[in-house]
């Protein structure tokens, strides 16, 4: 059955209401003559709807959406990898759950432990000196991140300005340094996917505060010369910085600090299974090697003969970037991920995720095109170019998935491989689901070759079908009207 | 798609056209067809200074938004409004009604080093085949 697609504005029925409220006893009072001019005549459009309507209303719209509880979700880049049941347990007890920012700290004693062993965890598994909890997103960590650069220089009299990022970098890192007032050069790739370090070397001068890569970048590949850029960025006084949301494929394999990274973050929402999408909010903790410990975000957790407290007389921080201390609900859930694995539990992580993505790469090779044919970390890149010669698009590709019953790919991304398809199994599914999403692409690259059609005109099984989606971004209709 | 002979390119597929010492400026059909459906063109506005390979605008399509770089270095004397509302003409009409701005070029002889028509088609096929 076709679902109900109105708005639930057009569903209101006037007078209709959910609830009766009893009668109290009190007299009633006219709000007109104790509002005077501020007394509102109309009510601004509330639906009125009795409660089953409204009931049923959101219970057909959630049954249109798509969850990693439902299916695989292979979004490249961004890990949508299953949230494992037993944080929103950890998360939704008293003691974490009902804590208020702005009771005393020794009442929440508890929470603050939580944050701090995390910090220490998260030094730990990363090799950095310190951590901060607060920005509530993998790029307000960038900026975080690079608003400690620029402090540090500041704090040396070094004016430097430019900051320097490999065309395979999240498309965020240009944009959190942009903000923070830098200027941008890119660093172009090599034919093997990497940085390439001669074009690294004529773009590092006095100017150039940082380095911002992305380990494993978006092809999928690990930057191998990692050790060696860091040495060329240090030498020149510049920093490394390391964009942490692929860290999924390092786990307890790799520490960034080690390779001479200085600072980066960690995206709690992708790599630590805290939910990510419609189900954030987000946290992007933001690790820092010694040198830039003090310019850290305020507040930070400071011990006292055994009691933690949040200390915000800092003169070097770079100040406060988040109200209170984070998304807690979020540090509560990556906790309990980190201690339910273990050390050997994460190291696992890392290889299940690279093992799955190269097993959905040497499943494929022979039907899709491979623009990097080689091993690859957490994540693989195909393009559509064997499927262009019967006119079939990366788009085309990536709605008929849905007919499958599989979310789509990120698509068109990284920009430097044409019609890019980004495939992130993660390390969450079985082989079945893997095996089954592997089936999927076959048929539609035979498909492609067979009946064509089918894969230009998909999806065909969802609610809604194929969308004009340059129209609805020419000319959006962003509100209802009656 | 031919691309016209009086033109000259760029490798991020822009194109000049000049008259003595004013300079007409666009993106490639190659260009828009990478793109794909565009929704959105951001433009300099007149009297603005650009300078040779540096950001002049972007292109937004349904796939991504990338930068467009200017050609040449001059001041922007015209600007092509009616993208505003219908972008849609990049993609019908890369090379003639949908040019973005015209300039006043401060060195019409810098344009001698921007490819020629015949090795605009080399290179993008070269691209293709990549």
């Amino acid at each position: 059955m076709k679902p109900e697609m109105k708005l639930i504005f057009e569903k209101s029925r006037e007078g209709r209401t959910g609830y009766q409220v009893p009668d109290t006893g009190v007299e009633s009072v006219d709000p007109r003559a104790h509002l005077g001019r501020w007394f509102r005549e109309d009510i601004a459009g509330f639906p009125e709807l009795s409660e089953p309507e409204v009931v049923r209303h959101f219970v057909n719209l959630s049954k249109l959406n798509y969850s990693i509880d439902e299916g695989m979700y292979p979004l490249g880049s961004c890990t949508m990898k299953y949230n494992p049941k037993i944080n929103e347990t950890t998360a939704a007890m008293d003691g974490f759950a009902g804590v208020h920012p702005y009771w005393p700290e020794r009442q929440i004693q508890g929470a603050l432990r939580l944050m701090r062993d995390l910090e220490h965890l998260l030094c730990e598994i990363t090799g950095l000196a310190a951590f901060s909890l607060q920005p509530a997103a993998g790029a307000h960590g960038e900026l975080t991140g690079m608003l400690m650069v620029t402090a540090h220089n500041k704090s040396r009299g070094e004016k430097r300005d430019v900051v320097l990022i490999p065309d395979s970098a999240h498309g965020t890192n240009p944009s959190s340094a942009h903000i923070c007032g830098l200027k941008v050069q890119q660093i172009a790739s090599n034919t093997r996917g990497r940085l390439d370090l001669e074009s690294l070397r004529a773009h590092i001068s006095p100017s150039v505060a940082a380095l911002m890569i992305t380990n494993p970048n978006t092809l999928g590949l690990f930057e191998d010369e990692i050790a060696k850029i860091a040495g060329m960025l240090h030498e020149a006084g510049a920093q490394l910085y390391m964009d942490g949301a692929n860290m999924n494929a390092l786990l307890g394999k790799v520490r960034p600090g080690d390779l001479g990274v200085d600072v980066l973050h960690l995206n709690l929402h992708k790599t630590f299974s805290t939910p990510h999408g419609g189900g954030g909010p987000g946290a992007g903790p933001v690790g820092a090697a010694k040198h830039l410990e003090r310019f850290r975000p305020v507040p930070v957790i400071e011990e006292h003969d055994g009691q933690l407290r949040f200390a915000s007389n800092r003169p070097d921080s770079v100040g406060k970037v988040k109200g209170f201390y984070g998304n807690f609900g979020m540090l509560v859930r990556a906790y309990t991920y980190i201690l339910s694995l273990g050390a050997s539990g994460l190291r696992e992580i890392a290889e299940a995720a690279v093992l799955n993505a190269n097993y959905v790469r040497a499943k494929l090779s022979d039907r899709y095109h491979l623009p990097y044919s080689c091993l690859n970390m957490h994540e693989v890149i195909l393009s559509d170019k064997k499927q262009m010669v019967h006119g079939v698009t990366t788009l085309n590709i990536a709605k008929r998935l849905m007919d499958y019953g599989f979310h789509p790919p990120t698509i068109y991304f990284p920009l430097i491989v044409s019609g890019a398809m980004m495939i992130e199994p993660t390390e969450s599914e079985p082989l079945d689901e893997i095996d089954r999403f592997i089936a999927a692409m076959r048929a539609i690259a035979d498909e492609a070759e067979t009946n064509p059609d089918i894969v230009k005109n998909a999806p065909h099984s969802t609610t809604v079908q194929k969308l004009d989606e340059a129209r609805a971004a020419r000319t959006p209709i962003l509100r209802w009207k009656p | 798609m031919t691309y016209p002979e009086n033109y000259r390119y760029t490798k991020e597929h822009e194109w000049i056209a000049l008259e003595g010492d004013v300079g007409t400026i666009g993106i490639t059909d190659f260009a828009q067809r990478e793109l794909g459906d565009i929704i959105l063109v951001d433009l300099p506005k007149a009297g603005a200074h650009l300078d040779e390979h540096q950001t002049m605008g972007t292109v937004e399509s349904v796939k991504a938004v990338s930068e467009i770089y200017s050609p040449i270095t001059g001041d922007v004397i015209e600007v092509n409004d009616s993208l505003a509302s219908a972008p849609e003409k990049v993609n019908q009409d890369p090379h003639g009604a949908a040019w973005f701005v015209k300039v006043k070029v401060s060195n019409p002889a810098a344009a001698d080093a921007l490819m020629t028509a015949d090795q605009y088609a080399d290179y993008i096929q070269q691209k293709a085949g990549s």
